[in-house]
């Protein structure tokens, strides 16, 4: 198959997860063209991620997940070992700068463009070691000092800096905030971010099949579930393997108890952040019902470890299903009686409504998925019937019905949230009432040298995992990816004209994950 | 606003000292008056996320919904180190964090506590094992601060939360 007449062809990935198309090329120039042409088609870029292939004869390797209509081309670029450089994509994806600094960082190929400040490594490791590469051995002797970033000045009358972070004022992750103000408003704001780098990828590289499920499913605490979904799609599609349809039901189940608990704790802290303790009060209280069932029916509050490459690793009774849907009756009322309280209350709606703005151009410019980019008209859901492809099993039959709202603001990020909810509700209702019998996991086999990629629709967005699995059958490389590392930059342009007390409002609606995009 | 306090009014006070045993609740519920006793007041924590994958968060926000109402019971998380009588520390501390966290500690205020919160923060069972020290962590966070109590768990429940602050309370 072939995307718009361009010289790469490409092979649909097996599997029954989301229709993933591989191509590989060597020519820098047919790389460039192809990110072109996807833009052109309206089209994203998903994720990029090095890889060091010198011990299996070659050089290195610049891959990219980019996302069309028909699904999700994964594209690869070998380069020559002596000379690891590629085009710079920032100009025509924004959302490739951090991406390709981080691949830097890691694996020491570079990109052809400007912008080389290091992303993810601050002061902790020398600037000439590379801790993905296969001859990084452990790190040299090196003081971590504090280091310099440099961030864009801005100048003007008027214009002053505000430094927020590393660490912020609520039990919240570290990052910083620079923002340049005049009087209150927000001039702009630039972010920095890796202080939760933890060398996750590194930590991968060798592992089990078992052992990565537990890395990959804490790479992002309260998206555990849609992390360890993508990897063992990942898995499956590499080794082969079928999961049987209860634990495709399965799956489902918990990753839409995974997006209720989520919108559930953020409309509280977003009623609290507006000055409504009441909210929290209220949606804390249930979510701590709706995790407490979770920890009774699957052994853990968050879901952690449920799903395993092959299947899942718990089964759920009879009354457990049926636990699990007068949940969603009870949770289903409560939610639309706070829902009519939180529409009605003018203070709330007064901070919500016009508040932190972004619209369907910004969202396409900075390949934005998920929650955020519905809330702003652009309905991308790769559960749903919309697009070129058939949804993979389960959601084939289920008929997912995306929420969407116009405006882009607070308010329609709280909206969507509602409506989500209603949603998962009612498809936890009918995944409960259908659920296939039979085994709930397969075996995978390790096939050396095989490589998948598995993406899911976590609550925040596209979750990709990218595995490629080595000589021995272990985990030679793989790149957990987060939604977040689109959706940073479009924070940084909702603030904009805003005033600065309303950032916390306005980073809570998005709520975006630190520790996964830091890795 | 009517209906609102009708929710007010439907929901009534679900705080509990419950979920678990009749001695969990006594001890749940001695809590304030033990803080209450060592201290002379309420208790304040400066909670630092030094390098968690957030699930540990998740729960200590949870220590505020009204089933465990921690700041009803007169513990409060405040904003800065410097109102601190206790740290709380999530996470493998990492590079990126080092410093920050070394300040954190620096600015809170003497006799101060530290409490290690997670498998990842206490370096304990295997996911403490497989987020142990490598280049771009520096290990558990006993690794950079002296700490009181370690509360284990991947993440800790809201429950163990409370029995390590209330331990941490007791070393004084
Ligand atoms: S202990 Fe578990 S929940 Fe806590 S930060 Fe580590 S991996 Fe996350």
């Amino acid at each position: 198959m072939r995307f718009h007449a361009e010289p790469i062809e490409f092979t649909r990935q097996p599997g029954v997860g989301a229709p993933i198309w591989r191509g590989q090329t060597a020519d820098r120039e047919d790389w460039l063209r192809f990110a072109i042409s996807v833009h052109r088609h309206a089209g994203r870029l998903c994720a990029l991620w090095g890889s060091d292939e010198r011990c299996s004869g070659g050089g290195f390797r610049v891959h990219a997940v980019f996302a069309l209509d028909e699904g999700w081309p994964y594209l690869t670029l070998d380069l020559p070992a002596d000379d690891p450089v590629y085009p710079d994509l920032s100009g025509i994806f924004a959302a490739a700068n951090r991406m390709q600094r981080a691949t830097y960082d890691l694996v020491g190929i570079r990109h052809d463009g400007e912008d080389r400040r290091p992303w993810l490594r601050h002061g902790g490791w020398p600037a000439d070691w590379f801790p993905l590469r296969h001859d990084a051995n452990h790190p040299p002797a090196h003081e971590n000092l504090p280091s310099d970033y440099d961030f864009v000045q801005v100048g003007g009358e008027g214009a002053h800096e505000i430094p927020v972070g590393p660490i912020h004022a609520g039990i919240i992750e570290p990052g910083h905030f620079r923002f340049t103000v005049v009087g209150e408003r927000v001039l702009r704001l630039e972010q920095r971010l890796g202080y939760q780098h933890k060398g996750i990828e590194c930590r991968l590289a060798s592992a089990d099949f078992a052992t990565g499920a537990r890395l990959v499913g804490r790479v992002s605490g309260d998206s555990t579930v849609a992390f360890c979904w993508a990897y063992a799609d990942a898995l499956e599609a590499a080794c082969g393997v079928t999961p049987p349809p209860r634990a495709l039901a399965l799956r489902a189940l918990l990753l839409e108890r995974e997006r209720v608990a989520n919108h559930l704790g953020d409309l509280g802290m977003l009623g609290n952040d507006a000055a409504l303790a009441f909210g929290l009060s209220q949606f804390f209280r249930l979510k701590e019902d709706w995790v407490r069932l979770n920890a009774q029916v699957f052994g853990h509050r968050f879901l952690m470890d449920s799903i395993v490459p092959g299947g899942v690793a718990v089964d759920v009774e009879a009354r457990h299903l049926a636990a699990i849907v007068t949940q969603c009756e009870s949770i289903g009322r409560a939610v639309k009686e706070l829902q009519r309280i939180y529409d009605e209350h003018s203070g709330l709606q007064d901070r919500f409504l016009t508040t932190g703005p972004i619209d369907a151009r910004l969202v396409r410019e900075l390949s934005l998925s998920g929650m955020a980019a519905r809330a702003a008209g652009v309905l991308l859901d790769a559960r749903c019937h919309r697009h070129g492809y058939a949804p993979p099993p389960p959601w084939n039959r289920l008929a997912v019905r995306p929420a969407s709202d116009e405006r882009g603001d607070v308010a329609a990020r709280v909206a969507v949230r509602f409506a989500e909810i209603y949603e998962y509700l009612r498809l936890i209702r009918l995944l409960a009432a259908d659920m296939p019998a039979g085994e709930i996991r397969g075996t995978v086999e390790p096939v050396a040298g095989a490589a998948g990629v598995g993406i899911v629709e976590g609550w925040r967005g596209e979750v990709i995992v990218g595995v490629q699995l080595g000589a021995d059958g272990k985990i030679a490389r793989c790149h957990p990816h987060d939604p977040s590392w689109q959706a940073w930059p479009a924070l940084e342009h909702a603030v904009l004209n805003d005033i600065v007390p309303d950032f916390p409002l306005i980073n809570k609606s998005f709520n975006l994950s630190y520790s996964g995009q830091d890795i | 606003m009517l209906s609102l306090l009708k929710r007010i009014a439907k929901t009534g006070i679900v705080t509990e000292p419950a979920p678990g045993t009749d001695d969990m609740r006594r001890e749940i519920d001695r809590l304030q008056d033990e803080v209450l006793n060592i201290l002379g007041r309420a208790l304040t924590i400066r909670e630092v996320d030094a390098g968690s994958c957030n699930a540990c968060e998740l729960e200590i926000h949870a220590l505020n919904n009204p089933y465990y109402n921690l700041e009803g019971r007169g513990i409060k998380f405040v904003a800065s180190p410097r109102h601190a009588d206790m740290l709380l520390v999530t996470g493998p501390v990492t590079k990126n964090m080092e410093n920050a966290l070394k300040i954190a500690y620096e600015c809170t205020p003497d006799p101060k506590l530290v409490v290690a919160v997670g498998d990842c923060g206490c370096g304990c069972g295997e996911i403490g094992r497989l987020f142990g020290p490598n280049y771009a962590t520096v290990g558990p966070v006993e690794a950079v601060l002296p700490v009181d109590v370690k509360v284990p768990g991947c993440p800790p429940t809201p429950i163990a939360l409370m029995q390590g602050i209330l331990a941490a309370v007791r070393t004084r």
